[in-house]
């Protein structure tokens, strides 16, 4: 094994993180909403694309994007009839309702699909490797992912600060009761702005469904990640998250070069170095967009 | 959570003579004594029903306490946590590792409590620098770490888990005297949390609870307030691992460090009632209930549970005792003061002064 490799794999593991956290960021960033089922929804698109393709039969872009639009609806539905109604009642009543939300995906997937561990099969993508130098190669699909992720991180910081309605994102971010004032339905903002983070989870989730193994309990491995990686990162930006997230990975992939079984104990140690030594993260500040 | 009394408020602007102002009422007097009354009765349980009937007796004894800690961070503290399966581990490894040094098993219970207790300390400063739902993952995470530590540990059994050692009593001693300990840990976890919330640091939790920055303008530490409650909450997730592992006599990472005791506990308070002490105990007993008439049902049991709690939450956010307790007036534990007409005692109306 080669450590450089590490390192470029974690590098490579760190996008995906960061895919799964730009959501979990927006959503807070957007309504001070931190959605304790954002891992476990993005489990529910790989599981979505997983039945599309093995019980339908779809080819599996087509099985994504019914995921991903699956799941968009899922979001708007989610924040239009449930977050809507805990968002002004008390600080901790939408982290406890999106954790009772969690426990009730995990069983419910447990129900449906047992524990069964399953992958997303898309044939030769997924295996596919390319060779940089003689001894050090990564996973064509892990490179894919990460380009998307710097490309989805890069696309919200640009649509954020250079279009009007990435503007009215940021003024309902800064003071929702004003920007009500000026006429604008803050509601459809939320409902968008959760849409839109859960078909950037359900990218994630089908990412990691093509590059690993999942199973009904996987979201809250994912949530961990996802949250250590904002907090690492800071809620300074989104390339913040970003950094968080390639951190933790390859945190992971050196611990998993001594031994397989420190690899998420790693990334939990160096998470919790960060809160006791720097709580605010690489890149504290205000959440901007 | 949502409606969060203003606990201990003590207005006594009414004429002096005609007024005074008491904790107690007729109420919280007759609930008190027969509170002791069940207590008696409960010692004496293990000599007259069998062993099935003590288990299912001590499992709720545990959720008692589960419930009634968890409650005592979130209703009182202002602290939600998801990961305090981290503490029911660390007392359940706890005792194994003193079993093993030759302890006495039931004596080993308040030792894995106290080192919930000290382990939490240092877990404090680190966590109390997140608020909210961040406070809420962070612990998770420790709870995580701790399954994935005690796991690379080969001389913990990894992650099969471990047998509790021979401990020299019969099965018939050995459940009695595991059922008296988890009734002495439901108690004493009750009482504590009474006297606890009674006291100035009850009335600095709750005061930081219901707004940090005017409580520290006023003087009052909002890391202190919390971190007490904290960690009293930590020595009995401690205590009920310890037992819990006496009781099931095996141990596994995956189940004693397992999300679903924060999740219960959370249910259980969230349905008996957040920031009332006899909320969840009338949670854990709804609880019980229900896995006893659902558990056939398997996982949809968690299910339906979440669903509830997602109900409960938007409907009667105050839980079934906040909301009896506000109709009525009655409270069973009081922890703060009333005014009250000087002679007779008054039929009780105002349930917003606890």
């Amino acid at each position: 094994m080669n450590w450089l490799q590490a390192i470029i794999q974690g590098i490579l593991v760190g996008g995906q993180y960061a895919l799964f956290a730009a959501g979990l960021s927006l959503m807070f960033g957007v309504m001070r909403i931190v959605n304790l089922a954002h891992g476990g929804l993005a489990i529910v698109g790989a599981y979505l694309c997983s039945v599309a393709m093995v019980g339908l039969g779809l080819p599996a872009p087509l099985a994504i994007l019914l995921a991903l639009i699956v799941m968009g609806g899922v979001g708007y539905a989610l924040q239009r009839f449930l977050l809507d109604r805990t968002m002004g009642s008390g600080e901790f009543v939408t982290p406890l309702v999106t954790f009772a939300l969690a426990i009730v995906i995990a069983n419910l997937l447990f129900e449906l699909f047992t524990s069964d561990v399953r992958s997303l099969q898309v044939g030769g993508l997924g295996t596919a490797s390319l060779t940089i130098t003689g001894s050090i190669s990564v996973g064509l699909i892990a490179v894919i992912v990460f380009v998307l992720a710097v490309a989805i991180l890069g696309g919200v910081q640009l649509f954020l600060n250079r279009t009007s309605l990435g503007r009215v994102v940021r003024a309902t971010a800064d003071d929702g009761a004003t920007v009500r004032l000026m006429g604008v339905n803050h509601r459809v903002v939320f409902q968008t702005v959760t849409a839109f983070a859960l078909v950037t989870a359900t990218i994630a989730g089908i990412a990691f469904g093509i590059q690993s193994s999942f199973d009904p309990n996987t979201g809250t491995v994912l949530l961990l990640f996802a949250f250590e990686t904002v907090v690492i990162g800071g809620l300074g930006s989104l390339w913040g998250t970003l950094v968080g997230g390639v951190v933790l990975g390859v945190s992971q992939t050196l611990a998993a070069q001594v031994d397989v079984q420190y690899a998420l104990l790693a990334g939990h140690l160096v998470f919790l170095v960060f809160l006791f030594v720097r709580p605010r993260g690489i890149f504290p500040g205000t959440w901007q967009g | 959570m949502t409606d969060m009394r203003s606990s201990h408020s003590q207005t006594a602007t009414a004429p002096s003579g005609t007024w005074r102002i008491t904790r107690l009422d007729t109420v919280s007097r007759v609930a008190l004594a027969a509170f002791g009354v069940i207590v008696v009765l409960l010692a004496f349980l293990p000599f007259v029903f069998a062993a099935p009937a003590q288990n299912v007796m001590t499992s709720i004894f545990l959720l008692v306490a589960m419930a009634s800690m968890w409650n005592l961070l979130a209703g009182y503290a202002g602290l939600v946590s998801f990961g305090q399966q981290a503490f029911v581990g660390v007392g359940a490894y706890c005792l194994l590792v003193l079993v093993r040094a030759g302890l006495d098993p039931y004596l080993a219970v308040p030792l894995a409590a106290l080192a919930s207790f000290l382990i939490a300390i240092p877990l404090s400063y680190g966590l109390f620098r997140t608020r909210g739902a961040y406070f809420a993952i962070a612990t998770w995470v420790v709870a995580e770490t701790f399954r994935l530590l005690v796991i690379t540990v080969p001389a913990l059994g990894g992650g099969e888990g471990a047998t509790l050692p021979a401990t020299g009593y019969d099965p018939v001693t050995r459940t009695a005297l595991t059922y008296w300990t988890a009734l002495v840990v439901a108690l004493t976890s009750l009482a504590g949390i009474w006297l606890l919330l009674r006291s100035r640091l009850g009335l600095d939790a709750a005061a930081v609870r219901d707004d940090e920055h005017a409580a520290f303008a006023l003087g009052v530490s909002s890391d202190r307030a919390r971190r007490i409650p904290y960690l009293v909450s930590a020595a009995g997730f401690g205590a009920v691992g310890a037992v819990l592992f006496l009781s099931n006599l095996r141990v596994e990472p995956a189940s004693i460090f397992s999300v679903n005791y924060s999740a219960n506990a959370f249910f259980m308070a969230l349905i008996g009632g957040v920031g009332t002490i006899e909320g969840p105990i009338l949670g854990a007993l709804v609880f019980y209930g229900l896995q006893f008439y659902l558990s056939s049902l398997g996982s949809w049991y968690l299910v339906i549970l979440g669903l509830l709690a997602i109900v409960v939450m938007l409907v009667i956010p105050e839980g079934i005792w906040g909301w009896a307790s506000r109709r009525t007036g009655a409270v069973l534990f009081p922890i703060g003061y009333r005014l009250r007409p000087g002679r007779r005692p008054p039929a009780a109306k105002d349930g917003e002064n606890r």
